[in-house]
């Protein structure tokens, strides 16, 4: 057996170190080390809690929104405040368009420029993948970078700016949209959708929303002469990345985007196994048995502390250990959807699990299915009426706020004492996915996912186990915050 | 000229803003200016030992480095040991990765409030005991020292922002590249070393709100339309920046989106010892008041224009949409021809 440690990790947000074992070719057991700690639960602790409003964006520069808008649901809880209905829409397009760029941005800056690497350079679709993907260099990197700062004009015009609003807010949103400027978003967002159809997608979006089977899927795939998911799609098959990086097969989702009081979320909260089951917040706990982290048994995040110790035996990560009933899940679009119950996702779940392809699609999907709500939430606004509702927050008080980052299930647990912050725990989408080893020394999802990647001989950052790690779209700096 | 950027203890915000550069090609740009991304970690294809080999070689001075930028904080702790974030792949803090690069680069950057100052990453308890590159909070000192200058005898340069405007972080690399027509200097940087086209501005200046604050007709709740000095906590009056002329994402601005300025330019915002959205009064008086007018004055000009304060501007100044529109000016009519 040999042992590689790979790192510096690039193109995943953040920090991060992979120790592998293998043995025969392939990955035989896998460590994964979050390697940076900022403290931004002790850094909370004392704070007014409307504070936390500024801190907490401030845990990532690429989920910024999703923090934000974990904390004021949050704080709305512990208000006991429902927001205006603008304010509930504006909210819900400003999470809308850092998903939807996140995604673009997984898939063309952080994952596909592998393919574009000399390794590949015998393959039918190398020249393809180069003259698109190259890093710094490819033609869809270098269209895609203007179209996503053109999407996220959005942000200029509901949020002020990007990353790192305070706009959101408990009881909606600081910014109330004006009539004329309902115009101006709507424009922004054909534009866009016009952008994905022709470059990565080559069709309508609702096209491929209604992909419903993996013959389906096949046969769209046939007709396509353009667009890079096409390109995707023949890239997947050839080098059969179906059969890389299968995790758990149970899939989290808090659900996002809530509708109209009494509807739900568009994507609904819940966890797929096979079957749906409810999501029961109760049964989330978070174990710090491997991180260089005081106590370890795993408790439940309003009771939980975070407190470093860096010279703890045993422990080789700053990143808890997040388990629901006992169990290691993954978290992600390809979660949401399942969830959700899109037919094509559920197939490929059933037949083949989580894989680095289906994560893939599933984000691709959820583009499509995500654009033309927001054109259809856009219409629902009515400037006039109010964006945001005033409260005030008791002495003592508890919320949470449960949302859905780009990359998966974000929670926070908020704590008011004395009219402070007393604790405010957050486990976000990758401390799930990239969780080192419990009490029990069950691995994490990621960590099951690269047992078996193969390995091959003069390999020192071997490139199955880049596809499968950037499948997961990881953001370390949320990771442990 | 080579560049190589680096990420400690920040949120990485500061390369996802730079993504959003109204530019068409953002690389182009660069490498037209003659820079050359050595590495990058949201960007380059290098990863692992491929990525160690860049940093090797430039820490050898193999390779010229000539533009070090840094993002994130540099975490001390815990106890002086920078284990608080480890180079992955090398087993040694990063704190001493970039002792070592500094000393090799023509040019060093410190990209974002946490970089330069330490930041949001330094608040409360700072647990990490982060800094900045060349500065503690306000004090001179931070990771490098007081008296440190890169081999271009500058100081670091301290792009501060939470986080950056994606212009402030290009107009300076281009201007370091384009040593010909502009000679980036010791005289282009302010008292905190910043870059001073767009420190020696405030964020006041062309803020949508100035009508509102003429007349002290302030919000009093998130959403209204009035100056956010009063009540809301906002710094624009104060902060060093020209966030309100060089816009965020298109037409974006935190006063745009409605929020106080919280004025992140600055050493030390994190911890203003106050709560950020509502503004500290000394019997009834907003402390903080612009820095270079006389507070008589102030306040004396505030209670004057209170006074003379239209109705559209004090019915407007609490509501989220104008409910009073600027009135038409009555004429006579068209002049007849004869």
């Amino acid at each position: 057996m040999t042992r590689l440690i790979v790192g510096p990790f690039n193109r995943v947000e953040g920090d991060l170190e992979v120790t592998l074992d293998i043995a025969a070719g392939a990955v035989t057991a896998a460590f994964v080390n979050a390697s940076l700690y900022r403290g931004f639960e002790q850094i909370l602790q004392g704070k007014t809690p409307l504070d936390a409003l500024v801190f907490v964006p401030r845990i990532c520069g690429i989920c910024s929104v999703a923090q934000s808008s974990a904390a004021a649901q949050a704080l709305a809880d512990a208000m006991g405040l429902v927001p205006a209905n603008n304010g509930r829409i504006a909210a819900n397009l400003v999470l809308a368009c850092e998903n939807l760029a996140d995604h673009l941005t997984h898939f063309y800056l952080f994952f596909m420029p592998d393919f574009a690497r000399a390794a590949y350079r015998d393959r039918a679709w190398y020249s393809a993948a180069e003259e698109r993907f190259k890093a710094l260099n490819g033609s869809g990197i270098k269209a895609m970078l203007p179209a996503r700062a053109d999407f996220l004009h959005l942000m200029g015009l509901l949020a002020g700016k990007w990353p790192h609003t305070l706009a959101l807010q408990p009881g909606g949103s600081s910014r109330a949209l004006q009539a004329a400027e309902k115009i101006r978003l709507l424009m922004l967002l054909r534009e866009f959708r016009s952008w994905l159809e022709k470059n990565l997608f080559g069709d309508l979006l609702e096209n491929v929303a209604g992909l419903a089977s993996r013959q389906a899927l096949e046969d769209w795939r046939a007709t396509q002469r353009a667009g890079d998911f096409r390109l995707f799609l023949e890239i997947a098959e050839d080098l059969q990345l179906e059969q890389l990086g299968r995790a758990t097969d149970v899939f989290l989702s808090y659900g996002n985007f809530p509708q109209a009081e009494g509807v739900g979320r568009l994507f609904p909260a819940g966890v797929w196994d096979g079957k749906l089951h409810a999501l029961d917040e109760l049964a989330i706990v978070e174990d710090a048995t491997c991180a260089w982290l005081n106590g370890g048994a795993a408790l439940h995040p309003t009771q939980g502390l975070t407190l470093p110790l860096s010279d703890k035996a045993g422990a080789y990560s700053w990143c808890k250990a997040p388990r629901l009933a006992g169990r290691v899940v993954e978290t992600g679009a390809l979660a949401r959807q399942l969830v959700a119950g899109q037919p094509l996702l559920r197939m490929l779940a059933a037949e083949q699990g989580g894989n680095v392809y289906a994560r893939i699609v599933a984000r691709m999907i959820e583009i499509t299915r995500v654009l033309p709500e927001m054109e259809r939430w856009l219409r629902e606004l009515k400037p006039g009426a109010p964006f945001c509702f005033p409260g005030s927050l008791p002495e003592e008080a508890e919320g949470r706020g449960l949302v859905e980052a780009a990359r998966g299930s974000l929670g926070h647990w908020l704590q008011i004492r004395h009219g402070r912050i007393q604790n405010y725990q957050i486990i976000a989408p990758t401390t799930w996915n990239f969780s080192p080893r419990d009490a029990a020394g069950t691995p994490g999802a990621l960590e099951q996912a690269l047992v078996g990647a193969p390995v091959g001989d003069k390999e020192a950052t071997p490139l199955a186990v880049q596809h499968i790690v950037r499948s997961f779209d990881p953001c370390m700096v949320c990771t442990v915050h | 000229m080579n560049l190589l950027w680096l990420q400690s203890g920040g949120c990485g915000g500061c390369s996802m803003s730079l993504l959003c550069a109204d530019t068409r090609d953002l690389f182009a740009t660069l490498s037209d200016a003659g820079i050359n991304i050595l590495w990058h970690p949201a960007l380059s294809e290098a990863s692992g030992v491929e990525a160690l080999e860049v940093l090797h070689a430039c820490d050898e001075g193999k390779l010229p480095l000539d533009i070090l930028c840094i993002e994130g904080a540099l975490l001390r702790g815990p106890n002086g040991s920078g284990r608080f974030h480890m180079l992955a792949g090398t087993a040694q803090p990063m704190i001493a990765w970039v002792s070592r690069l500094a000393g090799r680069a023509s040019f060093v950057l410190a990209i974002g409030s946490c970089a330069a100052w330490g930041g949001v990453t330094s608040a409360g308890v700072n647990p990490t005991d982060a800094c900045g590159l060349q500065y503690d909070g306000a004090a001179l000192g931070g990771l490098l020292g007081s008296s440190w200058c890169s081999a271009s005898g500058l100081p670091v340069i301290n792009v501060a922002g939470c986080p950056i405007h994606p212009g402030w972080v290009l107009d300076t690399l281009v201007a370091l590249a384009h040593a010909e027509i502009n000679d980036f200097g010791a005289a282009d940087l302010d008292g905190l070393g910043r870059p001073r086209f767009y420190a020696d501005q405030l964020v006041h200046t062309g803020c949508l709100r100035n009508e509102f604050y003429e007349f002290k007709a302030s919000a009093e709740k998130a959403s209204d339309l009035g100056c956010l000095m009063e009540n809301m906590g906002c710094k624009g009056t104060q902060a060093h920046a020209d966030c309100n002329t060089r816009l965020w994402n298109g037409s974006g601005s935190c006063l745009r989106g409605g929020y106080a300025c919280i004025n992140c330019t600055e050493p030390g915002f994190e911890e203003p010892g106050h709560p950020f959205a509502n503004t500290p009064k000394v019997a009834g008086i907003p402390i903080g008041l612009p820095t270079d007018m006389p507070k008589a004055w102030f306040v004396a000009l505030a209670a004057l224009s209170k006074s003379a304060t239209p109705r559209r501007v004090r019915e407007n100044a609490t509501a989220d949409h104008q409910r009073v529109t600027p009135a038409i000016r009555k004429s006579a009519g068209k002049p007849k021809l004869k």
